[in-house]
């Protein structure tokens, strides 16, 4: 059976960390890079390539919160919702993105632009509230520049 | 002619809210008036309110203007920005004056902070310039035994939260024997409020670097990990710039500082579990696996990464370290209160005015911290609940904020100091929705390995839900009680057994919130 392409793309991340077991976090983080999302597909290889069982590999990815099972939409915005936070206002925030998404938090738009996501504390939390969006960080965010983050990511 | 100097950070929080912009606003100004300037990115001040904070040096003096926006640029350099610190500066609505006279800053005690925001962090000769590396050559003529005893007498506890001497931690790895020993640093900084580990490993992470270098020299460990949380990548990043400079430079390696000891350091990014906070099940992360509670005993020191005897220390505590071997234990011993020894980086968070990095010696009061340091709350409304210690930590009435920064007297008050978080609430917070959210939080990150945090967590967020709905409260304030007690002792580790710090001091201080659903004369407490 000829291997899929992310399978190959898997298997060449493992090799270059030298498929250390204790690496696999870090593997993962890099086939998420390169993939966009962890696919199912990937597990068999990484565990044939590190020597665990498929059940170890798929524990790890699915009790991380970052790994994704299916791809983001094309921008991924992330609202801290942690107590700092809420303390200056973020649901309200949250509450406006869900709404002019048409989605709730943790889903992507119908028409896979944004993927709207909780976090739990980027450690900007004197300059509350903050964002992440596409990596980039944001603090002191208001409902202006909100729309602004979301406009840019045309929604 | 020397050319003028200017700071920008390039801390994280600064760049949040738009440091890059200013610089590069001021580079190219600078470029359009043929003047040949250099512009410093260094680590953050800490006083967060003034970020994107711009410093401009004159007669050895470093002058502020903050917070600053793209757009302020022109003026300040219309002002004579570019030629040095005049009265015109001075006078600028933006100017903050000398940075190191504004209150918030003076009043501190910075022994760990003593460099960030001051140098270019990835400069070894501007952190040797600031008294970098000296406490390693102490540590190197001291020996094993040497460093033990005066991190031992220095009184230096766990700067993560749980407050243990770190001294008898490092003595135990110290005295077990094994082929090979490892010093994890713990940079899972999770809590919200709590940013001092990333402010040091952006803005000085040469400090940690050292840190580490003596204690795995202090426990004969020749290999060092630094988990660093997947939502730090600025840290990350900085961290792995500056593990390749140290190396180069022989800091890291085979003989470090031209010595017989060998040390060398990793960085290891997480992947957004909370839980990965907690000592063991970090270990179990960085070894690849899931981020699962291991129970204790064996404890790390004996057994811990891959089996191994480990030193698992917090940023903070071993970016003190380098300090108390240069300038001796005593130094440090003698600040602090009761047998909470040295300085606390405390961060002041959420809804507060000045907001930031505050480190000074244990004993200052709840109230001096939120109030007059502080300042208050953002909003300009009343403060209704401080959090301390983060997501784990009680909330906090005014009425107990006489409360000094103690381990022991925050403990006698059941609440924890923790890292050394605080989030202030203004009166529009309703803390039966912070008790709820403490409940959903560990239910979103608990491991699942004991049941008390596993279950409890979810049965906590449905109970205050009905409690929330007004049916029948009384009951349900009990059950509430009960389950807490039952997590406080039954559940494995400190998610589970913490997460009633905050729900049981929401419930003890502001039982109002919890029963305005239910139309019943009120009963005060």
């Amino acid at each position: 059976m000829p291997e899929t392409t992310a399978e190959e793309t898997a298997r060449a991340i493992a090799a270059e960390r030298g498929n250390r077991p204790d690496e696999l976090l870090e593997i993962l983080h890099d086939v998420q890079s390169a993939l966009g999302y962890v696919p199912e597909a990937v597990v068999p290889a990484l565990a044939q390539a590190l020597n665990l069982s498929r059940a170890e590999v798929h524990g790890v990815v699915t009790f991380y919160h970052d790994f994704r099972a299916k791809p983001a939409g094309r921008h991924v915005l992330k609202l801290c919702r942690a107590e700092a936070c809420q303390s200056m206002g973020c649901e309200t925030l949250v509450e406006r993105a869900e709404s002019r998404l048409g989605i709730a938090c943790g889903e992507t738009s119908a028409d896979g632009r944004v993927t709207l996501e909780p976090i739990y504390c980027l450690g900007l939390c004197a300059t509350a509230p903050s964002a992440m969006m596409d990596g980039r960080i944001v603090g002191r965010l208001t409902p202006e520049r909100l729309d602004a983050l979301l406009k840019e990511a045309g929604a | 002619m020397t050319s003028i100097r200017f700071f920008i950070p390039r801390d994280a929080a600064a760049i949040a809210v738009g440091a890059d912009g200013v610089a590069a606003a001021l580079a190219k100004a600078a470029q359009a008036a043929g003047r040949n300037i250099e512009i410093v990115r260094t680590g953050s001040r800490g006083m967060m309110w003034l970020e994107p904070l711009l410093e401009v040096e004159s007669h050895g003096v470093r002058h502020g203007f903050g917070p600053l926006e793209p757009d302020d640029i022109p003026g300040l350099v219309a002002a004579g920005l570019l030629d040095g610190h005049s009265i015109g500066l001075a006078t600028h609505r933006k100017s903050v004056g000398p940075v190191e006279q504004i209150s918030f800053f003076a009043r501190q005690t910075r022994l760990t902070f003593t460099r960030c925001g001051v140098i270019d962090p990835l400069s070894l000769d501007d952190y040797r310039a600031h008294g970098g590396y000296v406490g390693l050559e102490q540590a190197l003529a001291l020996g094993g035994a040497g460093i033990v005893d005066v991190v031992a007498k220095s009184g230096l506890r766990g700067r993560g939260g749980a407050g243990f001497p770190t001294g008898i931690k490092w003595k135990t790895v110290h005295e077990t024997t094994a082929d090979q020993k490892y010093i994890v640093c713990n940079a899972d900084e999770g809590d919200s409020a709590t940013f001092a580990d990333r402010m040091i490993m952006e803005g000085d992470p040469f400090l940690l670097i050292e840190g580490m270098t003596i204690a795995g020299i202090a426990v004969g460990a020749t290999k060092g990990y630094i988990y660093v949380r997947s939502e730090y990548p600025h840290a990350i990043a900085t961290l792995k710039e500056a593990i390749q400079l140290a190396r180069k430079a022989g800091l890291l390696g085979a003989n470090v500082a031209a010595s017989k000891q060998a040390f060398d350091l990793e960085v290891r990014t997480g992947a957004g579990a909370y839980v990965c906070g907690e000592e063991t099940a970090l270990l179990d992360s960085l070894e690849g696996k899931r981020g699962i509670v291991r129970a204790k005993p064996p404890l790390p020191a004996h057994k811990g990464l891959f089996g191994r005897p480990t030193v698992i220390n917090n940023v903070l505590s071993l970016a003190a370290v380098p300090f108390i071997l240069s300038e001796g234990a005593k130094v440090y011993a003698d600040l602090g209160m009761g047998r909470s020894r040295g300085t606390m980086p405390i961060q002041l968070a959420g809804n507060i005015k000045h907001g930031g990095l505050f480190e000074t010696a244990f004993g200052m009061t709840l109230g001096e911290l939120v109030d007059d340091v502080g300042g208050g709350t953002f909003s300009g409304r009343p403060v209704k609940a401080v959090q301390v210690g983060g997501p784990l930590g009680a909330y906090f009435p005014r009425a107990l904020f006489d409360t000094p920064f103690d381990y022991e007297a925050f403990t006698a008050k059941g609440g924890l100091v923790g890292h050394g978080g605080i989030t202030v609430f203004d009166d529009t917070a309703d803390m039966a929705k912070q008790a709820r959210f403490a409940f959903e939080f560990c239910a979103i990150e608990s491991c699942g390995k004991c049941t008390p945090c596993r279950i409890g967590s979810t049965r906590g967020v449905e109970t205050i839900d009905k409690i929330m709905a007004g049916d029948g409260a009384e009951d349900h304030l009990a059950l509430v009680t009960d389950l807490c007690n039952t997590m406080k002792f039954g559940s494995l580790c400190a998610l589970g057994g913490f997460t009633p710090y905050p729900v049981m001091s929401a419930l003890t201080h502001f039982p109002d919130d919890f029963r305005r659903a239910k139309r019943l004369p009120q009963a005060a407490e």
